[in-house]
């Protein structure tokens, strides 16, 4: 095919109606659900965390309202308890972290030129999860078991049970399996930025919302593993009374704290960078220019989420901990405000240069922009340790934290709303309404939390669920509470105006006149994504390409055609976006939801301790997570593909190259630092005790955990054994490596488990043996799941779906082994030769 | 010879792995200053008494970011496409990565030295 056989009509006509028909949405009341393309899951996604939202929000005001005078008695404490843990859980894991992810898995296609995200399956599965998660957890307030310890669930009166109920259980439970779902979430979008880019948008092309998104998605892979770890020891504390955090035990409450900081800071910025990422594309718009000093923003991305895991202690600062170690934390505080401050000056220089349009969407960016400044200085303030011991858990906290998270999230999500709705729905929202939500929420914002800076100074603690009249600080109170109100009002109109829009006519396409690829999608939406995929040649592509759109529209790129009928995108290299290959996508299917579902039964039985139905929930999703991945890595009908242009991809890649590969490399960095917080509790455990491992215990011993170790080896080296051979082409010595590595990871169960149970180690009497025996089951569950991927491939290779040339299924199971035996060597290092030289 | 080596230098690969190499050693510099005093502080109550090795691990963490920004800085003036340097070529892509991590080395620089300075002044655990 070459650029002229487009002139033909009928030709582009019939491209059209294939392209349609492969990317055909499933219709009826139920089979809709099962949709998988971007443009669906990421609506729904967003709806569902935007409902949320409200959901918390009206929690906020409940609250406001028993706090509007001294010594109320709206609510109970207990009650109280409940609303501002759920409001600020809600907030932080239901609606903030999701809501980004939502509106990348709607934008990130778009603005890639690819037609859907690598993994279209991965993002409706976590979609159902959160969903899931989400109704569980919020739903327990009706039931008045909700989570009532904070949103940091501080030990030790969370994990005693005679002092905390069902809510700790549904906080740990419910919210580590939508960290999971934000774990898929990550891995689906660093794929897609790295490898799904369209020909030509080398990094110095990509759009900036995509820079942002990337180091967004790594800081998840750093920051959420950790508090995963922190629930499980938090869990198997509260259900097997294991003392992590038990002082009388050897435990330390402080462990929980670090590990629940180490996330937690990081997640402020987390939150905070997708919507500079929205302005960064908003700014340039209606500035009607490029955006300036494009490498400092991307400095401004990376260089902020190194520092983020930096500060994690500045939370701790009243905790006792030893000056020279705050110092480091607030000098980290403080170093963090040089990258914020960059990216805000380079968008203020942007405006400053170009010729602005006062649109909606850039009076939100604005307005948000001065409240989060005035967030931004309080927090340097508390970032000064003498400073914090002042403010510590005083409203003056609470007045920070809402400038930063309502000026550096919620307001910018706004912005972004106005500035996209026409790009998802055709339709703009009205500017009046929009304008007069903006000042509403602008002056209902400052007039709740602008007082609570002076409360708090004046010495009101907080999460308390009164207070007396003497204090005198009622009227700064009830300022906070009309304040809530006012907001809540404006709030109310943006929901007026979306509520509206069904009712409106269609804009123009590109409306606002962007030069971004986004906004090459037609108003009357169609759901192949993008109708050919184009060459990049610049940053601000429909400004600076002459005849961009024609040229897309036309089907003038690459894969304007759906010949067999199958979902197809393009795939590129890293650096310089070159075509790799041409990937086919999952359609519509009903294994992500089930596994979603079967997987939330394995985190809800468990909270109301029915371990045998949530065992027989694990086995489930074991059995729809091996048919879902049965259904992957299939072999082409044929090797390679004509995408126009006379280039013709290959359909099938694996390795370093293909999606897959890179998939489950990020699914083991973030697993890998799982694993090094229990780690680090082992070793902090080593820094609290004069001795430790204390001398009355004598497991595991030297003995069983070298044998484990080496038999993980030995099944790591036949599976490297195992892959040479497969690419040799001998199918039987393949197969026989491959059972033999299984048979060996199934071996390195027991042999790891020895050591702990042979040498008599009570996990409930002391942190030592909890941790040790931690430490252990994490391993060999690991060299279970390990068991299970060899065999996979072996079956794999037994039905003829792994062959030497079509070998993605044991280069990932090679990758996996790689991660298991680091696991494995720190695990058993640890636990056999650390106590012999401690 | 210098000028030997910053052709040399050009013709080096910059990658999303060396853009991070300065703030990655500023993170291991910044684990390394906790690590040591949380350990002493709770091993032996005081921090070590001679932190020499504290600054050579610090004189090391600032050289190795000083050269990640060194080489950053000749790969960013390598000549090749004209200004603006926002194009689909090879060079201007070398030229931002280099850029960037030439950016990235100051700001761990100075996240180094913030790191290092309250040794200077804080002399034991309390």
């Amino acid at each position: 095919m070459s650029l002229h056989d487009q002139d033909d009509l009928a030709l582009r006509h019939a491209q059209e109606e294939r392209l349609r028909a492969a990317w055909e949405p499933p219709r009826g009341l139920f089979l809709r659900w099962t949709d998988t393309n971007n443009n669906r899951v990421g609506v729904w996604y967003t709806l569902t965390a935007f409902g949320f939202m409200l959901f918390a929000g009206v929690l906020a005001l409940i609250m406001r309202t028993q706090l509007a005078v001294p010594d109320n008695d709206l609510v109970s404490p207990a009650t109280f308890n409940q609303l501002f843990t759920l409001h600020g859980s809600a907030m932080m894991f239901l609606f903030a972290v999701p809501m980004f992810e939502a509106v990348s898995i709607i934008l990130l296609p778009q603005l890639l030129g690819a037609r859907d995200l690598p993994f279209p399956r991965l993002s409706a599965f976590g979609y159902w999860s959160f969903l899931l998660g989400g109704v569980f957890v919020l739903g327990s307030i009706f039931f008045n078991v909700a989570p009532d310890g904070g949103w940091f669930m501080y030990p030790p009166f969370t994990t005693r049970t005679d002092l905390s109920g069902l809510g700790a259980d549904i906080w740990m439970l419910g919210l580590s399996f939508i960290e999971v779902s934000s774990v898929a979430a990550a891995v689906e979008l660093i794929v897609g930025i790295l490898k799904f880019r369209p020909p030509g948008m080398r990094l110095n092309l990509m759009p900036l919302y995509a820079w942002y998104i990337l180091v967004v998605a790594v800081m998840i892979l750093f920051a959420f593993p950790p508090l995963i770890a922190g629930d499980l020891l938090f869990e198997m504390e509260r259900l097997l009374g294991w003392p992590f955090f038990d002082a009388s035990k050897g435990g330390d409450p402080l462990l929980w704290q670090h590990l629940f900081w180490i996330f937690g800071h990081p997640e402020v910025y987390i939150i905070f960078l997708p919507s500079i990422a929205l302005f960064a594309m908003l700014v340039p718009t209606f500035s009607q220019r490029h955006l300036l000093g494009y490498p400092y923003i991307v400095l401004a991305a990376v260089g902020t989420a190194f520092l983020s895991f930096g500060l994690w202690v500045h939370h701790m600062f009243a905790t006792g901990l030893p000056k020279i170690s705050l110092a480091f934390f607030s000098a980290a505080s403080q170093a963090v405000v040089i990258p914020t401050g960059v990216q805000i000056f380079a968008l203020i220089a942007t405006i400053a240069a170009g010729r602005v349009i006062f649109s909606t969407p850039m009076l939100y960016a604005t307005g948000s922009l001065a409240i989060f400044v005035i967030g931004g200085l309080t927090g340097v303030m508390v970032a000064i340790v003498p400073f914090d011991w002042q403010a510590h858990d005083t409203y003056f906290v609470v007045a920070h934290l809402h400038y930063v998270l309502i000026g550096g999230t919620l307001l910018p999500l706004i912005a972004g709303l106005y500035y996209y709705w026409p790009l998802i729905t055709g339709k703009k929202l009205s500017d009046k309404l929009g304008r007069t939500a903006f000042w509403i929420m602008f002056a209902g914002a400052n007039l709740t939390f602008f007082p609570m800076h002076f409360s708090g100074l004046l010495g009101m603690p907080r999460r308390v669920v009164t207070y007396s009249a003497e204090l005198g600080i009622g009227w700064l109170n009830m300022l906070s509470t009309a304040g809530s109100y006012v907001f809540a009002a404006g709030m109310l109109v943006v929901v007026v105006d979306l509520c509206l829009s069904p009712r409106r006519a269609k804009a123009a396409r590109n409306p606002w006149n962007a030069g971004t690829l986004e906004w090459l999608a037609l108003p009357e939406d169609e759901n192949w994504g993008i109708r050919s995929v184009p060459l990049i040649e610049t940053r601000y592509p429909i400004w600076d390409q002459p005849d961009f759109m024609r040229k897309v529209d036309e089907g003038r790129f690459f894969l304007p055609d759906a010949e067999e009928g199958r979902r197809e995108t393009i795939s590129t290299t890293v650096l310089d976006a070159r075509p790799l290959a041409v990937v086919r996508l999952g359609g519509p299917s009903w294994l992500p939801m089930m596994t979603a579902f079967a997987l939330g039964g394995v985190f809800i039985f468990t909270t109301y301790h029915l371990y045998w139905a949530a065992l027989a929930s694990g086995f489930l999703t074991l059995a729809v997570t091996l048919r879902w991945l049965w259904t992957t890595a299939e072999i082409p009908e044929k090797p390679l593909k004509p995408i126009g242009h006379g280039l013709e991809l290959p359909l099938y890649i694996s390795g370093p190259q293909a999606p897959g590969w890179w998939a489950m490399f990020i699914t083991m960095i973030a697993d890998a630092t799982a694993f090094s917080g229990l780690v680090f509790g082992y070793y902090f455990f080593w820094t609290i005790h004069p001795e430790f491992p204390p001398p009355w215990a004598d497991g595991p011993g030297l003995g069983w955990p070298m044998i484990a170790l080496a038999i993980t080896l030995a099944g790591w080296v036949a599976t490297i054994m195992a892959r040479t051979m497969n690419k040799r082409d001998a199918a039987l010595p393949t197969r026989l490596l491959l059972g033999a590595a299984g048979l060996l990871s199934v071996l390195a169960i027991p042999a790891g488990l020895a050591g702990p149970w042979l040498s008599g180690l009570d996990p409930t009497a002391h942190s030592y043996p909890a941790i040790v025996w931690t430490l252990a089951i994490w391993t060999v569950a690991h060299s279970g799941v390990g068991a299970i991927a060899q065999f996979y491939a072996l079956a794999r290779s037994l039905a003829g779906r792994m062959t030497a040339q079509y070998d993605a299924d044991i280069r990932n199971v090679t990758l996996y082994h790689h991660f298991m035996v680091f696991t494995a060597i720190v695990t058993w290092c640890t636990l056999g030769l650390f106590p012999e030289v401690a | 010879m210098i000028r030997k080596l910053h052709s040399h230098i050009g013709s080096l690969q910059a990658t999303l792995w060396t853009l991070i190499v300065a703030p990655t050693t500023w993170a291991v510099h910044f684990l390394f200053s906790y690590l040591w005093a949380a350990v002493y502080c709770a091993k032996t109550g005081q921090f070590a008494e001679e932190p020499l090795v504290y600054w050579v691990g610090t004189g090391l963490a600032l050289l190795v970011i000083a050269i990640s920004g060194y080489i950053a800085v000749i790969q960013s003036r390598v000549p090749g496409d004209p200004a603006p340097h926002e194009h689909s070529t090879e060079s201007d892509r070398l030229r931002f990565i280099a850029y960037s991590t030439m950016l990235l080395a100051g700001l761990s620089f100075i996240g180094v030295i913030f790191t290092a300075a309250p040794v200077l002044i804080l002399e034991d655990c309390r």
